[in-house]
């Protein structure tokens, strides 16, 4: 039995709603950023048994760049930020000032302009769940790592696996429909710290 | 015709000659495959942590080395495999981010790997060989017909061991 099967209606609405305020607030700073209009889908939580979870996001073996950071403070929680391929470069393309379809292989500075993309989504996702929440977190430099989608999520996950036997994502899609790049936002709690977040804003059952 | 059988984060399966086991996308996580040469029976499990000991709960043994290992021999011994003939194949338990600062969740995929092997050790299951470590993801195929397992990765190739 996992804790998160155990969250009730209200703690899963709380969840949604403060994933919606984060997400705004990733949305827009990478919207200022880029200069280009960034939309979100309302967040999803999603609460899948490990054994299905690569499956669910798209197949274990597609390419993507994984964006992660780890926060520290009084509930730490793990981002990852989540691109096909193929939006990570012209993410970098429109980052760069190149031509859309210039970069193939990404380099050292196309890795680290991508670390910032996730360093300032973060910062503002983080920012609002801190206001909320009245918690600190301290988010590290983001790592990234271009693999397949299912190395990059096991290790993610590898932490909730001590928790229980199912992985809790709060998940958001952006997208910048012209450019056609989309990328997927995950935040997932450390053990205690969904218990935390729920009992900052007063949602304990 | 082989089936394919897919095994997903955190799972176990057996399978009879010629069926093939697949795990993809091991990052951190390590796939274990064990062989009984003669009834050409093997098992793989896709192990997600070093020790159940260390966890607040257990529920899914196929989590942890400690108990997934000796419930594959189990279930392979259900299938008529000989616990004393199984031989092993490792690979995965890679570092696929590289932080500035030491977390502990950067080394899981070593700790994954030490404690495959410790296990195996206290099992008495020979390790004829590894595929470890690196920063780089994995899929591999085990092929119960010849023992054989086959690695593909993004960025480094393929290769049997």
């Amino acid at each position: 039995m996992s804790a998160f099967l155990e969250l009730t209606e209200s703690q899963l609405d709380a969840l949604r709603e403060i994933g919606t305020i984060g997400a705004g607030n990733g949305a827009t700073a990478l919207s200022v950023m880029m200069g280009k209009r960034i939309h979100m889908t309302v967040p999803e939580i999603k609460i899948i048994p490990f054994t299905e979870v690569t499956e669910a996001l798209g197949g274990a073996e597609q390419v993507v760049a994984g964006l992660f950071t780890t926060t520290t403070g009084q509930a730490p929680c793990n981002i990852l930020f989540v691109l096909p391929i193929e939006s990570a470069r012209v993410l970098v393309d429109i980052l760069m000032g190149r031509p859309l379809g210039t970069t193939a292989e990404l380099d050292a500075l196309d890795k680290s302009a991508l670390a910032e993309v996730a360093n300032v989504v973060s910062g503002a996702y983080l920012n609002s769940l801190s206001s909320f929440t009245k918690l600190d977190f301290i988010p590290s430099v983001p790592a990234i790592a271009i693999d397949m989608a299912g190395a990059i999520l096991d290790t993610v996950l590898a932490q909730a696996g001590t928790i229980g036997d199912h992985a809790l994502l709060l998940e958001t899609e952006f997208s910048a429909i012209k450019e056609k790049i989309t990328g997927q936002f995950f935040l997932l709690p450390e053990q205690g710290s969904l218990e935390k977040i729920l009992e900052s804003i007063g949602v304990t059952g | 015709m082989a089936k394919i059988i897919k095994i997903g984060m955190a799972d176990l399966n057996v399978a009879k000659c010629p069926d093939i086991l697949q795990t993809a996308g091991l990052g951190s996580c390590v796939g274990v495959c064990l062989w009984d040469s003669i009834t050409k029976i093997g098992g793989l499990a896709h192990i997600m942590l070093p020790y159940s000991t260390q966890a607040r709960s257990v529920g899914n043994e196929a989590k942890f080395a400690d108990t997934a290992i000796p419930l594959l021999v189990k279930q392979m011994e259900n299938l008529g495999a000989l616990r004393q003939r199984l031989v092993a194949k490792i690979a995965g338990g890679a570092q696929m981010f590289s932080f500035y600062s030491g977390n502990d969740i950067m080394r899981i995929g070593e700790r994954n790997a030490e404690a495959v092997k410790e296990t195996l050790a206290k099992l008495k299951i020979k390790l004829l060989a590894e595929d470890v470590g690196g920063n780089y993801g994995r899929t591999i195929e085990f092929y119960t017909e010849t023992g054989k397992l086959y690695i593909r990765t993004i960025n480094v190739g393929e290769k049997i061991i």
